[in-house]
C-alpha cells in the first residue's frame, strides 16, 4: 500500500487479492491472537498454491512461512514450507584475548661446583690470569631460571708432536707447529683463546715413547710463554699417563693445572694422590655413558680428590659420528646433577676438536664447498651442540670455530641487551 | 613426564566393531598403529560418518592429541608435518617430525635466481648412511608490496615445485591475492601479529590454511594463539617467538620456556609447533657474506637442538647446509641405541688370497663409509668388523673399545688366515697406535701389518701407492 492512497477498506483488500496472484502488504500491522483465513477450493484441474508469509515486526522474532495448497477437494496446509532458516547469529565482536605468561621455573636441589683453573703468584702459582668454570644452577640457556655464574671457556689445542692435521687447521698454525711454546703464544696472543690444552702425545709408549722428563720441559716452556692456565693432556696410555700426571703434579705444584684425563682403566687411587696433594684439577674421561661417568667420578672422589677439582668429559663424537650420544649423555648428566646426583655435580668438558675426524670437515670435495669455510663451521657446530647440552670447557682447534663458540658463550652471560632492527623486517627486506 | 599412550587408552574411544574398514584386522590393531602414527584417525570412517560415535570421536581426538599439536602444511603427497612432540628431552623418547628446513624467495628476485632456488629445494641431497637428507619447502616473501606481483611469483613457484610453501607478508590483502591461487596447496600463512590478527584470522578461517602467529614475548604469543583459536576456531597454528640475532642466548631461552610450559605445564595455547627465521640475519647484520652464512648456519643448528620445528633459511651454500642437515638427522634418531652392524667378516667385491684384510668398528656409519670407499676405489678386500659397541672408530680407540687384543682375537675368530695367502692386514689410521701390539701378536703367523689412512676416502691412493707395490714385490720374490 503506497503512502498517500489513504485507508483502504477490508473489502478493497479482498478485491485486490481476488485480482492478483501475489500480494504483498507492507506496513500493515495485524494485531491478532488468532488469524483465520478462509480460502475456497479451486474449481477444477491442478492444485494451486498460496504462499503466506508472516513477517514479524518485533526484532529477533521468527519469520513464518506457510504454503497452502488448494485443490478441488479441499484446502490443506503444507507448511511450514521452507525450513525455518536458523536465526542468523549476531556477529560477536572479535576480541583480543590478553593472557599472561609465567616462566616455568623449576627449583633444582643440586648445583654444579665452581672450579678454579690456574693460580696467580699470590695463590702459589705463576699465572697472570686464572679462570673459573662451573657454578651452574640450571641447565644451559635456561636464562629465565638463572644466568651462568661463569662463561664457558675455550682451550685451543697444542701438540708437542704435531699429529696429521686437516688442511685448514694446519694453515692456522703452520709457522709454529714445531715449537709448542710459540704455538701456545699464537693461540693466546693472535687468536685470543681462553686457555691452552697441551697434548703430550710424544710420551706414547706405542709411539715416540719420549720420557716424561722431556715432556715436562715442554710444559715448562709453555708455562713461560703464556700466563693463562693450561691443561695437560697425556697420550691415552693408562700406565704412562699416571706417571706423567704424577710427575707433573709435583714439578708444577701450586699451578692448579688440569690433568687430562683419568680413565676407568687407570690405577685411580695412585693417579689421584699426587693431583690432590699438589692441588691440581683433573678431567675424568668416561665413554658416552652416564653410568660410567658416575662410577668413574665416584672412584675419583673416593680416592680423595675434592669435588671442586674435578671436571667430567663424557667423550665427544664428531658431528655426524655419534655426537647425538654425547649430546644426550651430557644433557642427562647435567639434569641428573641438578636434580641432586652428587657425583655428577661437576663442570663438563667437550673435545670439539674431534670434529676434524669427520670427512665433512676436512675433505676436499668441490661440491661440498670450500673446506676453509666448511671445516671451521663443522667444528663450531660440534662445539655448540656441546654448549647446549651443558659443556663448560671446550678443547678446539680452529681459531674461527673457537671465535664463534666464544661469542655464543659470551651471549649467555651478557647483562645488557643489544639493540637491533625489528625482526619482522625480514619479511619485506630485499636481500 | 612424557604422556605415553597405551593401545587400550585409544581402543576405548574406537567403535570396537572390528569392521575392518580401516584396513586393519581389529580395532586394537588400529589403536596400536594410531599411537605409532602409522595411520590417521580419519581412516576409521564409521567414527566420522555415524552420528552415534560423535562423542567417541571427540574423546579420541583429545586422547591422541600430543602436547604439541602436529600441524600439516601442504597437501598429499607432499604434506609437511611439523610439531607433534610429546617430550622435552630427546633422551626421554625419540623426537617426532624433524625440523623442517625452508628456503626463502622474494618477489623481486630475478627470475633466474628464483628458478635456481626452487631447483635447489627440489634437488638438494646429502647422502648419509644411505639416507638422502633433503630440504622441505619454500617461503615466499612479498618485498614488492604489490599484490599482483606477489601472486604471480607465487603461481610461478607453484608451477616449478610440489614442495609445501609459506606465504609471508603482514598485509592481508597481499596474502589473500596469493591465497586465491595457492589455498588448494594449503600453504602456511605467515604471519598474524598483534596488529593484523583480525584480517589474518579471517584469511586462515576462510581458506582453511595453517597460520603462524608472531610476537616478541611469550605472553603476547600465547594471547595471539588463544585469540585466533577462540575467535576463528583455528587450530593449525605455528608460533614464531622471533629470533634475536644479537641476543641469541635470550632467544634460545625463550623458546625453551615456551616449550617447557607447553609440555610440562600443559599450556594449551603454547602447545603448537615453534618456527623462526634465521634468514632474518640478512636484514639485521652488516658485513662479510661468509660470516653471515656461518652465523646463520650455527644459529639454525642451535634452534634444531632447542625444539624448533621449522626454520627459514636464506643461505643455500652446501657448506652451510651440511652441518644443519646432519645435526637434524642425528638428533632425531632413537636415543637408546647407536646404529651398529653385526661384527664379523664381510667381503667387498670378490676378494681372493691376494686381497688385503681391513679392520674397522661396527658403528653403522663407519661400516657404510668404509664399504662405499673401498668399492668406489675398485678394491677387492676382506673387511673385519670389530664389536666396538657401535661407536665410531676414533671414539672407540680413545675409549679403548678397540685395542690390540680385540683385533687379534677377531682375526683368529673369523679364521681369515685360512683365506689369505699374503696375510696383509690394514689397520685404520686412527688405530695407528695399536699397530705395534697387533704386529707383535700376529707376526709369528706370517702377517704383515699396515697402517692405512685415517679416512677410508683415501684407501684408493693407499692401495695404489703402498699396498700394490708391496704385493708385487712380495710375489716377485716368491717367484724367485
Amino acid at each position: 500500500m503506497k503512502e498517500g492512497e489513504g485507508r483502504k477498506t477490508v473489502f478493497d483488500i479482498l478485491k485486490m487479492i481476488s485480482e492478483s496472484k501475489e500480494l504483498e502488504l507492507e506496513d500493515v500491522v495485524v494485531d491478532a491472537e488468532e488469524l483465520t483465513l478462509e480460502l475456497s477450493t479451486t474449481p477444477a484441474g491442478k492444485p494451486e498454491y498460496l504462499k503466506l508469509t508472516l513477517e514479524p515486526i518485533t526484532p529477533g522474532a521468527q519469520k513464518i512461512e506457510f504454503l497452502v495448497e488448494t485443490t478441488p477437494y479441499g484446502v490443506r496446509l503444507v507448511a511450514p514450507t521452507v525450513p525455518v532458516p536458523p536465526a542468523i547469529p549476531i556477529e560477536k565482536p572479535k576480541e583480543f584475548i590478553e593472557l599472561k605468561f609465567e616462566y616455568p621455573v623449576v627449583e633444582y636441589p643440586g648445583r654444579i661446583v665452581e672450579i678454579v683453573l690456574g693460580a696467580t703468584r699470590e695463590q702459589g702459582g705463576t699465572r697472570g690470569k686464572i679462570i673459573k668454570i662451573g657454578g651452574d644452577k640450571s641447565p644451559p640457556f635456561y636464562l629465565f631460571e638463572s644466568k651462568p655464574v661463569n662463561r664457558p671457556v675455550v682451550a685451543l689445542d697444542v701438540f708437542d708432536t704435531p699429529p696429521p692435521l686437516a688442511g685448514p687447521v694446519k694453515r692456522a698454525y703452520q709457522d709454529v707447529l714445531q715449537d709448542p711454546a710459540e704455538w701456545a703464544r699464537k693461540c693466546i696472543n693472535t687468536y685470543n683463546a681462553d686457555l691452552i690444552s697441551l697434548h703430550l702425545v710424544s710420551t706414547d709408549p706405542l709411539g715416540e715413547d719420549k720420557p716424561v722428563k722431556e715432556a715436562l720441559k715442554t710444559v715448562e716452556n709453555v708455562l713461560q710463554a703464556v700466563d693463562i692456565p693450561i691443561i695437560i693432556g697425556g697420550s691415552g696410555n693408562p700406565q704412562k699417563d699416571v706417571e706423567l700426571f704424577t710427575q707433573a703434579s709435583e714439578v708444577f705444584a701450586g699451578e692448579r693445572l688440569v690433568m687430562a684425563s683419568i680413565t676407568l682403566d687407570m690405577n685411580i687411587p695412585k693417579v689421584v694422590e699426587p693431583i690432590r696433594k699438589y692441588e691440581h684439577n683433573a678431567i675424568a674421561l668416561a665413554f658416552m655413558d652416564i653410568n660410567q661417568a658416575k662410577e668413574l667420578s665416584r672412584k675419583i672422589l673416593d680416592a680423595g680428590l675434592p669435588k671442586d677439582h674435578l671436571i667430567l668429559d663424557p667423550t665427544t663424537g664428531a658431528l655426524g659420528y655419534g655426537i647425538e650420544y654425547t649430546y644426550s649423555t651430557m644433557e642427562r648428566i647435567r639434569l641428573s646433577a641438578l636434580m641432586g646426583e652428587e657425583t655428577l655435580q661437576v663442570p663438563l668438558s667437550c673435545a670439539a676438536t674431534n670434529a676434524w675426524a669427520a670427512r665433512e670437515a676436512w675433505m676436499k670435495i668441490d661440491e661440498w664447498g670450500p673446506r676453509e669455510l666448511r671445516g671451521p663451521l663443522y667444528e663450531a657446530t660440534t662445539a655448540l651442540v656441546g654448549l647446549l647440552a651443558g659443556a663448560n670447557l671446550f678443547m678446539m682447534m680452529h681459531p674461527l670455530a673457537m671465535k664463534i663458540v666464544k661469542s655464543f658463550a659470551e651471549a649467555m652471560i651478557r647483562e645488557e641487551k643489544k639493540e637491533e632492527k625489528p625482526y619482522l623486517n625480514w619479511i619485506k627486506t630485499k636481500f | 613426564m612424557p604422556k605415553i599412550l597405551r593401545p587400550l587408552d585409544v581402543y576405548k574411544h574406537l567403535p570396537g566393531t572390528n569392521c575392518g574398514k580401516c584396513g586393519e584386522t581389529s580395532c586394537m590393531a588400529f589403536a596400536s598403529k594410531l599411537i605409532e602414527r602409522k595411520v590417521t584417525s580419519q581412516q576409521c570412517t564409521p567414527l566420522y560418518e555415524e552420528p552415534k560415535y560423535s562423542e567417541k570421536l571427540q574423546k579420541l581426538l583429545e586422547t591422541i592429541r600430543p602436547p604439541i599439536k602436529e600441524v600439516w602444511i601442504g597437501v598429499e603427497p607432499n604434506i609437511l608435518k611439523i610439531g607433534g612432540k610429546e617430550v622435552l628431552y630427546r633422551h626421554e623418547l625419540t623426537w617426532r617430525n624433524q625440523t623442517a628446513i625452508i628456503i626463502d624467495i622474494h618477489d623481486e628476485m630475478p627470475p633466474e635466481e628464483i628458478k635456481k632456488r626452487v631447483e635447489l629445494v627440489n634437488n638438494f641431497k646429502f647422502i648419509r648412511i644411505g639416507k638422502e637428507l633433503t630440504l622441505d619447502g619454500i617461503a615466499i616473501r612479498c618485498v614488492s608490496e604489490n599484490p599482483e606481483k606477489y601472486a604471480k611469483t607465487t603461481a610461478e613457484i607453484m608451477e616449478k615445485t610440489n614442495k609445501p610453501i609459506i606465504l609471508c607478508s603482514l598485509d592481508s590483502n597481499i596474502l589473500e591475492e596469493a591465497l586465491i591461487i595457492a589455498n588448494k596447496r594449503k600453504p602456511l600463512i605467515y604471519t598474524a601479529t598483534k596488529q593484523n590478527w583480525k584480517e589474518i584470522g579471517e584469511l586462515a578461517s576462510k581458506y582453511k590454511c595453517p597460520v603462524a602467529v608472531t610476537a616478541e614475548n611469550p605472553a603476547t604469543l600465547k594471547s595471539l594463539s588463544a585469540t585466533l583459536n577462540k575467535n576463528y576456531n583455528v587450530d593449525d597454528i605455528v608460533l614464531d617467538p622471533q629470533i634475536k640475532i644479537g641476543n641469541i642466548a635470550e632467544t634460545l631461552s625463550t623458546i625453551t620456556a615456551i616449550r617447557r610450559a607447553a609440555i610440562e605445564k600443559e599450556e594449551k595455547e603454547l602447545g603448537y609447533p615453534i618456527m623462526t627465521a634465521p634468514a632474518a640475519i640478512w636484514s639485521i647484520e652488516e658485513g662479510d657474506e661468509n660470516d653471515k652464512k656461518t652465523l646463520e648456519s650455527v644459529i639454525a643448528s642451535n634452534l634444531i637442538s632447542r625444539f624448533t620445528d621449522l626454520i627459514i633459511l636464506h643461505t643455500t651454500d652446501t657448506w652451510t647446509l651440511i652441518p644443519i642437515v646432519v645435526w637434524r638427522d642425528c638428533i632425531y634418531t632413537d636415543p637408546r641405541f647407536p646404529p651398529g652392524v653385526k661384527p664379523g667378516l664381510y667381503e667387498i667385491g670378490k676378494p681372493n688370497e691376494y686381497s688385503p684384510v681391513l679392520v674397522t668398528s661396527n658403528f653403522a656409519l663407519t661400516y657404510h663409509l668404509v664399504r662405499d670407499d673401498v668399492e668406489k676405489a675398485g678394491i677387492n678386500a676382506y673387511l673385519i668388523i670389530i664389536d666396538t659397541e657401535a661407536t665410531s672408530l676414533q671414539s672407540s680407540v680413545a675409549g679403548r673399545k678397540i685395542d690390540e687384543g680385540k683385533i687379534v682375537e677377531a682375526i683368529r675368530e673369523v679364521k681369515i688366515g685360512e683365506k689369505t695367502k699374503v696375510k696383509a692386514l690394514i689397520l685404520p689410521g686412527y688405530a695407528a697406535r695399536l699397530a705395534g701390539g697387533v704386529e707383535d701378536a700376529l707376526m709369528g703367523d706370517g702377517w704383515t701389518i699396515f697402517v692405512g689412512p685415517r679416512d677410508s676416502g683415501e684407501i684408493g691412493a693407499f692401495y695404489e701407492k703402498v699396498f700394490k707395490p708391496w704385493l708385487e714385490e712380495k710375489l716377485a720374490k716368491e717367484k724367485k
